[in-house]
């Protein structure tokens, strides 16, 4: 993006405070800590394992039987942890939404699409039937589904994976939520139509001035469609900021690696990292990345390094954090 | 397709030659009234013209429907396409592999689903002992040696021959299948999506044991992808389809530097690139194969499309330096 948000004079839509996930034995999340101003678009990214989508989907609060400590908190409704479980019913669609990966398993098969938003509408919006079909053909054009009425009355089986998407974008922006989360929305379409459909992404939260975290693998996609960045190893954040600042001076080691991955047309040489992310039963108590970091110092596996900000020398605190003992 | 720039007249023999490949399936016409037999035909492929020289790297390229995975199966014999000629060596794929073990030892496949590939109920050794032992590569007292050897050279650990496909994780499972593959010492390797829905750093580990493989062993490398970054590290040429045929191909650096087909420089611009503005992107989808567009089949979507593109059909047509395109209007670099 070009416009940076350095100074986050909003206050922020969202807050993240040592937010820690356990299923079972294992912790997938280690006291993640993030905010997200409002209009800010976030991306998550890191590999699998990382804990990308288990923050968006702790935050929609269905993460089933894990046990979910720390606080998140949504301006305006206090920390959502805290919430009855009704109470959470009425912000879902209304306030936050999601779009997951894979929008055919996501939609009801033996609904029709149309039914499947209008449902929304009348539940998030207290429309009557007519007024809920009126809007859903509203809607449905504004994702870019032609002949919307037509659409109304297809099974999800009928429609492409590019349409079954804008179907799933409909829906969530149906209850015009604050907080859009978006988890990879894109990473089982072709090129070309993944580029409609972030587009359309972006461009329907801009205009509703809705938040946004995008969970993503792609590097490249994520700098050219979010404001900030947070990079996640293995259930922790390791670096966050504004996206210019984390993918073009990244001080920690893994964001480096990361990025040193990403083919572009025209890379030519590519340094394979060694190794792969420890299991859980095997995972360090201190940095979780320590066991593959060319940087490693003799701390970091025994000693978590905290997210702390990055001081710039002159404009005061800057909003870049890592979690590092051996920053680059 | 591409003629070696240096000797334009040497008898060089492909290894894979296809010449004006069509493969038409016969499909239940849509909307037929229930019992009727009525079928209509599926041009999965149309017109394809592609040689594979020995030693080189191709990818293919394109988007869901545009026949890639077809033209593999024609590749391999599968399929026996509809219309054409579809020559290995000189000689019909079909012929080649009905004449003994030699073309299914030559030509080896890493396919899509690599866990789908691997039977779960053998041991990882045994799987890669299968066609040691079905072309007699090596006599059985060699085999447990050799199996070591393949682990070792696609950076399996000797002990994974133990293990069965359920304990290794997804990049390990794609690496057995390149091991499989090696075991019959294929001077061809047929690679569906081999690197696609991997973490990054593991699709770097396989595209550098890949590109050493290739270079190591002379590998002829046939590589699907939709992902250009993926076939502009690995691959010397390319060739990208829609709807059934090979609209631009050419050397993958050139191309990609400076598409001359509107669909290839679509594709081009689609690709994430590092803080650069999303680009516009290409309008609609990609049309059914059972009701192709008139003429061009990339006109209903082509941002430079004029009239005469809906009448007449481009075919592939040379540009020099190794280029070909199916273009009316091919962009011309400023």
């Amino acid at each position: 993006m070009t416009e940076r948000m350095t100074d986050m004079a909003l206050p922020p839509v969202l807050t993240l405070r040592d937010l820690t996930v356990h299923r079972g034995a294992a912790k997938i999340l280690d006291r993640v800590n993030l905010s997200l101003g409002q209009g800010e678009t976030l991306a998550l990214v890191g590999e699998s394992g990382a804990g990308k989508s288990t923050i968006a989907v702790a935050i929609m609060r269905l993460l089933g039987t894990a046990k979910v400590a720390g606080t998140i908190e949504l301006a305006g409704e206090g920390d959502l942890l805290a919430l009855t479980e009704r109470q959470m019913v009425k912000l879902r669609g209304q306030r936050l939404s999601m779009i997951f990966q894979d929008a055919g398993a996501a939609l009801n098969p033996s609904y029709t699409v149309g039914r499947q938003l209008s449902t929304t509408l009348r539940r998030t919006q207290g429309l009557s039937t007519a007024e809920a079909r009126k809007r859903a053909i509203e809607l449905f054009t504004s994702v870019g589904i032609n002949d919307p009425e037509g659409r109304m009355s297809a099974f999800p089986h009928q429609l492409s994976g590019g349409m079954q998407q804008r179907v799933m974008v409909a829906i969530a922006l149906a209850g015009s939520p604050d907080l859009l989360l978006a988890d990879e929305p894109t990473s089982a379409l072709d090129v070309t139509i993944q580029a409609q459909i972030v587009r359309l992404i972006l461009t329907l939260t801009r205009e509703r001035g809705a938040s946004c975290i995008f969970v993503l693998h792609d590097l490249a996609l994520a700098s050219q469609s979010c404001d900030r960045i947070a990079v996640l190893y293995a259930g922790q954040v390791v670096e966050s900021g504004p996206a210019h600042d984390v993918l073009e001076h990244h001080r920690h080691p893994y964001t480096q690696q990361l990025k040193s991955c990403v083919l572009e047309i025209g890379t030519k040489t590519l340094t394979a990292p060694e190794g792969t992310v420890p299991s859980h039963a095997q995972m360090p108590p201190g940095c979780r990345f320590s066991t593959r970091c060319p940087r490693a110092l003799p701390r970091c596996a025994g000693e978590a390094p905290p997210l702390v900000p990055l001081r710039a020398t002159a404009a005061g605190p800057l909003d870049h954090h890592i979690a590092c003992w051996n920053p680059e | 397709m591409t003629l070696p720039p240096h000797a334009p007249d040497a008898p060089v023999q492909p290894i894979f030659e296809l010449i004006e490949v069509e493969q038409v399936f016969e499909v239940p016409k849509p909307g037929r009234p229930l019992f009727s037999r009525e079928t209509v035909g599926l041009r999965a492929l149309d017109g394809v013209r592609l040689s594979i020289r020995k030693g080189t790297s191709l990818a293919i390229v394109g988007e869901s429907g545009s026949g890639k995975s077809t033209l593999l199966r024609v590749l391999l014999g599968l399929d026996k396409p509809s219309g054409g000629r579809a020559l290995y060596r000189g000689k019909p794929i079909g012929e080649a592999r009905a004449r003994g073990t030699g073309f299914a030892r030559d030509v080896a496949m890493v396919y899509q689903d690599a866990r789908g590939s691997l039977d779960p109920r053998m041991t990882i050794g045994a799987i890669i002992a299968e066609p040691l032992r079905h072309f007699n590569i090596v006599p059985r007292e060699g085999e447990a040696a050799r199996i070591a050897q393949l682990l070792d050279r696609v950076g399996l650990p000797a002990d994974a021959a133990e293990r069965f496909p359920s304990g290794l994780s997804g990049g390990q499972v794609r690496r057995v299948a390149i091991a499989r593959a090696l075991a019959s010492e294929p001077s061809v390797l047929v690679a569906d999506e081999a690197v696609s829905g991997l973490d990054v750093s593991t699709q770097a580990q396989l595209l550098t044991l890949l590109q050493s493989l290739q270079r190591d062993m002379g590998l002829t490398l046939a590589f699907i992808t939709h992902d250009l970054g993926v076939a502009s590290y690995l691959c010397e040429e390319i060739a990208i389809m829609y709807l059934g045929r090979i609209v631009e191909t050419g050397p993958t650096d050139a191309v990609l530097k400076a598409p001359v087909h509107p669909y290839s420089a679509a594709l081009r611009a689609a690709a994430p690139q590092f803080f650069e503005p999303l680009s516009e992107p290409l309008p609609g989808e990609i049309p059914s194969p059972l009701d192709l567009p008139k003429g061009c089949r990339f006109s209903t979507r082509c941002p430079v499309a004029q009239s005469d593109c809906q009448s007449k059909d481009p075919q592939l047509g040379k540009l020099g330096s190794g280029r070909a395109v199916a273009c009316i209007h091919p962009i011309t670099q400023a």
